[in-house]
């Protein structure tokens, strides 16, 4: 077995363990034995004599946030290779594009006008894929620079106007009541996920997950210089859109779900490079799986260490920070 | 040594100085000794809570609100205050006056009432020295309301208003401790309040932000948790299985009724999940300042029906209104006020 097959089947293995000890593990005690009854019993859909609190668990709370957490931690962890071979830099995130502070400010936004859970979920996806169409239309129009260059600068740009507006809004919001809420939010989690929310949420991240997959052995043409793909008959202009429009689609999607997550995005590729080396085909798939057990594993620390929630955020960058300054001077592959 | 017999000398005259003077002086909730002008006619308040107060001991010194009343909120007011302009937040989190404005108003006082940590102590400090304006802190703390008053009237040079005001707000939390001493432990409901658009922020033992139900001895669910506000997880929560909800949030107490999660809390379950009155101010939590007497009146009467269950809400409400906001509300506010789906019972 090869070393690239060999860390494609140990990464699904503990993915697959973490995801049975996410299902087992929580602050409501549920044993082996009733979360296979509960399971069970929604596969085919038999009755059975449990307390009804330990199918609202596994169904209702732990299941959605188990699947909310392997998404958004797939979708993040994705964006962020596709970007960062696109852009051909390895300190790129999926936010580079201003996706997750757009985001942000349409979920600041629908909190400072009081909207309920769903509107400020709707609020922030709407808010990411704005600032990203945003970026690109005026970025691309910017004539006589490298186009990644003018895309980059412009995302730059574009994400301070948005941070400002966030701060702005911030600075409005009623100190007592809103402005709790928009810190909490802008720490991320994953604690409020409810079934409904990841049945909105996952059409939107499949939509940009799967093309991304299907077209993940072409991507390795968007690492060479324009001209150079083009000689080779690549349109790497709509190739690249597309690429940003599914990244872009995906990590909105995950963003409106569990608020801003760092780190995943920026230290998975790196991660799944080291293992893979640098083909988007085998790449890609790999980063999101790895971003997925992470996310996982991280989500299961933030709800079980203590009585009341840790914020994922916080957890990502304490592992984040040595992992990636380890992981750069382990890492002799250019890129 | 005469130099030091001189030294003493000042010194003493200093002290006697001191002495001479201290009647007029008032001692903050800080420890802060505030000398105020001799009349006190233009009072600005820092924030919600001062700015309340301030208006309940003489409503003609208040210069402005932190945020102008919107009309939903200015409707249980008279007009003069109901016009008076917005000024800003001096302190706290995050400035949003501009000393400038404060200065411009002519203010003889600054006053600001809720957290008094060394932060807010010296901000007090730095902007007393800037302005020239004595500018006095105090506790927020709902229990400490009656001494803040006090404060505030001997500072305001209105002894008389705050001394009555005082004496009702006293007589109103003996009241409420007498009452709450008659239930029994076992009598004393699990509960739990949610904040947030998912319900999910709550806070421990000694947050200000349940205040109210530390007043009410209830059995806060979330107790262990730190002091100031967290997020809890919905598993944690069916684990704790409140009987009582009590929430702020109007999107909130919608969703939960049919969410399966909170359905499955026996609060929702038994139709207990209650939300706060919000007008002209908060009455559980938010601004932390008077109002929230009524939010103990309220979910005293949820939480302990049988101890609170002759209390008269309504006659609370308007004494409340016509000793702090001065007007009695309309009959028809009054039905708006406790008539609102979820104040007092589920829809």
């Amino acid at each position: 077995m090869s070393a690239r097959s060999f860390a494609y089947l140990a990464t699904a293995a503990v993915l697959l363990a973490l995801v049975a000890l996410a299902f087992a593990v929580g602050r409501y005690p549920i044993s082996l034995g009733e979360l296979a009854t509960v399971l069970a019993s929604f596969v085919v859909d038999s009755p059975h004599d449990l307390a009804p609190n330990v199918e609202t668990i596994v169904l209702q709370v732990r299941g959605p946030r188990v699947l909310a957490a392997l998404l958004v931690g797939a979708a993040l962890a994705g964006a962020g290779t596709a970007y960062q071979g696109m852009f051909r830099n390895p300190l790129v995130s999926p936010d580079i594009l201003g996706v997750s502070t757009g985001a942000a400010l349409g979920a600041v936004l629908a909190i400072f006008l009081s909207l309920g859970v769903l509107g400020i979920q709707l609020f922030a996806f709407a808010g990411g894929l704005a600032a990203v169409g945003m970026v690109y239309s005026v970025g691309s129009r910017l004539r006589g620079h490298d186009p990644l260059l003018a895309l980059v600068l412009t995302g730059v740009v574009l994400g301070t106007l948005l941070g400002s507006a966030i701060a702005l809004l911030k600075y409005l919001a009623d100190p007592y009541n809103q402005l709790p809420a928009i810190t909490f939010w802008l720490l991320g989690s994953l604690a409020a996920i409810a079934p409904g929310d990841l049945a909105i949420a996952a059409p939107f991240a499949l939509a940009g997950l799967v093309p991304l997959l299907l077209l993940r052995w072409r991507m390795n043409l968007l690492a060479l210089p324009d001209d150079e793909a083009r000689a080779l008959g690549v349109n790497t202009r709509r190739l690249r859109a597309i690429v940003v429009a599914a990244a872009t689609l995906m990590t909105a999607a995950a963003v409106a779900l569990s608020g801003i997550i760092g780190w995943v995005g920026l230290l998975v590729p790196h991660a799944a490079r080291l293992l893979v080396g640098p083909d988007f085909g085998r790449l890609l798939p790999l980063a999101m799986l790895i971003g997925a057990a992470f996310l996982l594993a991280v989500d299961l620390l933030c709800r079980t260490l203590a009585t009341i929630e840790i914020p994922p955020g916080v957890l990502t960058s304490l592992v984040g920070t040595p992992v990636f300054l380890w992981l750069f001077a382990v890492s002799r592959r250019t890129w | 040594m005469p130099l030091v017999r001189t030294a003493a000398g000042s010194v003493l005259a200093l002290m006697l100085c001191a002495t001479a003077q201290a009647q007029s002086d008032v001692v903050d909730g800080t420890g802060r000794t505030i000398r105020p002008p001799a009349r006190v006619e233009r009072v600005y308040a820092a924030g919600p809570p001062a700015s309340l107060l301030v208006y309940a001991i003489a409503p003609d010194k208040l210069l402005g609100w932190t945020r102008a009343l919107r009309p939903r909120e200015a409707q249980f007011f008279d007009a003069r205050a109901a016009a008076l302009p917005e000024l800003g937040r001096l302190t706290g989190r995050g400035n949003t006056a501009n000393v400038e404005v404060v200065l411009g108003a002519k203010a003889d006082l600054i006053v600001d009432v809720g957290f008094i940590a060394g932060t807010y102590t010296s901000l007090a400090e730095r902007v007393q020295v800037q302005t020239g304006i004595p500018y006095a802190l105090f506790d927020g703390r709902l229990e400490v309301t009656p001494a803040t008053l006090r404060a505030l009237g001997r500072l305001m040079g209105d002894r008389a208003a705050a001394e009555a005001l005082a004496e009702w707000f006293e007589s109103e939390l003996a009241e409420i401790r007498r009452r709450v001493a008659r239930v029994a432990p076992e009598e004393r409901p699990a509960a739990y309040y949610g904040r947030g658009p998912a319900g999910l922020q709550t806070g421990g033992r000694g947050s200000i932000n349940l205040e109210v139900l530390e007043l009410l001895g209830a059995e806060n669910v979330a107790a262990e948790a730190r002091a100031g506000l967290v997020t809890v997880s919905p598993e944690q929560l069916l684990l704790w299985n409140p009987q009582v909800i009590l929430t702020t949030d109007p999107n909130f107490w919608r969703r939960a009724w049919d969410d399966p999660l909170w359905k499955a809390v026996d609060a929702v379950a038994q139709r207990r999940l209650y939300l706060s009155p919000h007008l002209p101010f908060g009455w559980f939590d938010f601004p932390p300042g008077p109002n929230r007497l009524l939010g103990a009146w309220w979910a005293g009467r949820l939480l302990y029906p049988k101890a609170f269950g002759d209390v008269e809400l309504a006659q609370k409400v308007i004494e409340f209104h016509r000793r702090i906001y001065h007007r009695a509300p309309s009959l028809a506010q009054l039905e708006a006020l406790l008539g609102e789906p979820g104040v007092l019972g589920p829809r």
